[in-house]
């Protein structure tokens, strides 16, 4: 007997009627948790990425508010809130004050899905990944409700960019999720984490590529990072945002890199499981190891343009996933089940080769042309 | 086969980046550390010698702002005025130098110092006693060979690998716990 169904039978005792109230206490509590857990990880995001790109760098970054200043993020998002809540005069005021809600709210209704222990999940639901999948589109919409109603030309650009960016993206993550699914039997993240006796990222590395890379576009970091692109159109969809209302999109940025480090952890490096240390312990090092690529990945690549991002996610990435999910298909048929490290040699060499083949579409002329 | 038409270029830009992550922070934190300044810089500070000068104010004369006051009287041995009063507002002067390249006795040389701010305005006005070289204001090498000849060679702008005990900028790698950057 659990202890959620003793405090039901106890308030069945006492209060007779009520006994549904047993199962609004944990779910206040999960979403108290879920809130907590992501602002605290935004905090900590926001400074590890400050101090890294700065280290990148050959820079110090924010080391003077607090030890190593590890209270800077507060101090910013104190100095953030403090701010004026400029709202421009042609905006459409009701829309302009719920898009920075509708950005933020789908990153906490993301975590209900990704398990911290073998069991310790807020919801299993049975289509998990695609729970996330399609959650992760909403907070598009919020964008684009942002831009449109600012009234301002430079969001309203960046608002297409990321429509098209979005739409572009989510194939070849959704096609590298389907050679997961198939490897695990499940869509559930719990039965994909319980699969991983070998981590999915050797499993399949194409895969685990083309996700990594959807996600980067996903979450709007760089190089994708066209819809802030600081240098063409001012800040993007939140030029004409301040205040509170910022540090919404600001913490909605963040957050998804978080809960995308943390799809990425549980799908591609075996979620919590990990030998000595705790369960969510390692959940959280995996989280930190793929927000240290992101870091150092956004260190190094410059920002791509508008044709060439659309190029690669239809011309470079959805073709190698649909070979790749082949791929994965035939060997799962015809392969023998017990061996596993045969299919990740083959998917190894598989990988180079494609790789190669479809790096020499981008480049200059077909590489044709000398440079 | 090129490998730069195959995605190698990003490996290796990506490398070139992990390996700044183990370098030393170039950033020098300014009031904590500072450069080593070359001791002939046309720093922003003038220093008066007393017994050179003849108080036959060229200086004052050759200053575009008209920022030194100077006053003399009667005549003190080898046919020179005594200098009762020699004040430099070094709050209107903009270091021109032209009172260092007019001076025919080589009484005034431009300073080393670059750090000069005061709280109060009638502190930047400074009177010949301040004016005169004390161990943190010596004159540089600027437009006065002789004293540039006595000074030691440096080498400028290394960071060197030397501690700041040592006198040197201290930039090794420090890691992320240290106390780096606290405060003094």
């Amino acid at each position: 007997m659990t202890l959620l169904e003793q405090f039901h039978i106890w308030l069945k005792a006492i209060w007779p009627g009520f006994e549904w109230a047993a199962y609004l206490v944990p779910a206040l509590v999960g979403i108290i948790i879920i809130i907590a857990f992501i602002l605290i990880m935004v905090i900590v995001f926001i400074y590890i990425e400050r101090r890294l790109l700065a280290r990148f760098q050959i820079r110090l970054g924010p080391n003077r508010f607090g030890p190593e200043g590890i209270f800077q993020p507060i101090a910013t998002a104190l100095k953030v809130l403090l701010k004026e809540d400029v709202v421009p005069d042609r905006a459409d005021k009701v829309i302009h004050f719920i898009a920075p809600l509708i950005v933020f709210i789908p990153i906490m209704l993301i975590f209900a899905v990704i398990p911290i222990h073998e069991g310790a999940i807020f919801t299993d639901l049975n289509v998990g990944i695609v729970y996330v999948v399609a959650i992760s589109s909403i907070s598009t919409v919020g964008i684009f409700m942002a831009a449109w109603a600012s009234n301002n030309k430079y969001a309203l650009i960046a608002a297409m960019r990321t429509i098209g960016q979005m739409i572009s993206y989510e194939f070849p993550i959704v096609l590298s999720i389907l050679g997961v699914v198939l490897l695990a039997g499940s869509l559930s993240l719990n039965q994909i984490v319980a699969a991983q006796d070998i981590p999915f990222f050797l499993m399949q590395p194409l895969g685990f590529a083309i996700f990594f890379i959807g996600a980067l576009a996903e979450m709007n970091r760089c190089p994708f990072d066209l819809l802030e692109a600081d240098s063409e159109i001012v800040a993007g969809y939140h030029t004409e945002y301040s205040g509170m209302k910022f540090a919404m999109f600001y913490l909605g940025e963040y957050g998804h890199t978080v809960v995308h480090s943390a799809i990425i952890a549980t799908i591609f490096l075996s979620g919590w499981r990990g030998p000595v240390l705790p369960p969510i312990i390692w959940l959280l090092i995996k989280m930190i190891i793929v927000f240290f690529v992101i870091v150092w990945i956004r260190s190094t690549i410059p920002r791509l343009r508008v044709d060439q991002l659309m190029s690669f996610a239809w011309k470079g990435l959805l073709p190698m996933a649909i070979i790749n999910l082949f791929l994965v298909a035939v060997e799962k048929l015809w392969l023998p089940a017990g061996m596993p490290w045969l299919m990740i040699v083959i998917n190894f060499i598989f990988a180079g080769i494609l790789i190669l083949l479809w790096s020499r579409l981008f480049t200059l002329g077909g590489g044709k042309v000398e440079v | 086969m090129k490998f730069e038409r195959y995605g190698i270029g990003i490996a290796k830009g990506m490398a070139l980046t992990l390996k700044h992550l183990f370098r030393d922070p170039i950033t020098v934190q300014y009031p904590e550390e500072k450069l080593v300044v070359s001791k002939r810089i046309r720093g922003n500070e003038l220093v008066w010698f007393i017994d050179k000068c003849t108080g036959c104010a060229t200086c004052a004369r050759s200053c575009p702002q008209g920022n030194i006051e100077i006053v003399t009287h009667g005549s003190g041995e080898d046919n020179r005025y005594i200098v009762d009063k020699f004040e430099i507002d070094t709050g209107r002067c903009m270091f021109c130098g032209l009172c260092v390249e007019s001076c025919p006795y080589e009484a005034l040389a431009m300073g080393r110092s670059y750090e000069r701010s005061q709280y109060n305005r009638n502190q930047l006005v400074l009177s010949k006693f301040d004016l005169m070289p004390s161990d943190n204001r010596q004159p540089s090498g600027y437009y006065r060979p002789e004293i540039e000849a006595t000074l030691p060679r440096q080498s400028l702008l290394i960071f060197g690998k030397k501690s700041k005990k040592e006198g040197g900028q201290g930039t090794k790698f420090i890691p992320i716990s240290t106390n780096r950057g606290r405060g003094v």
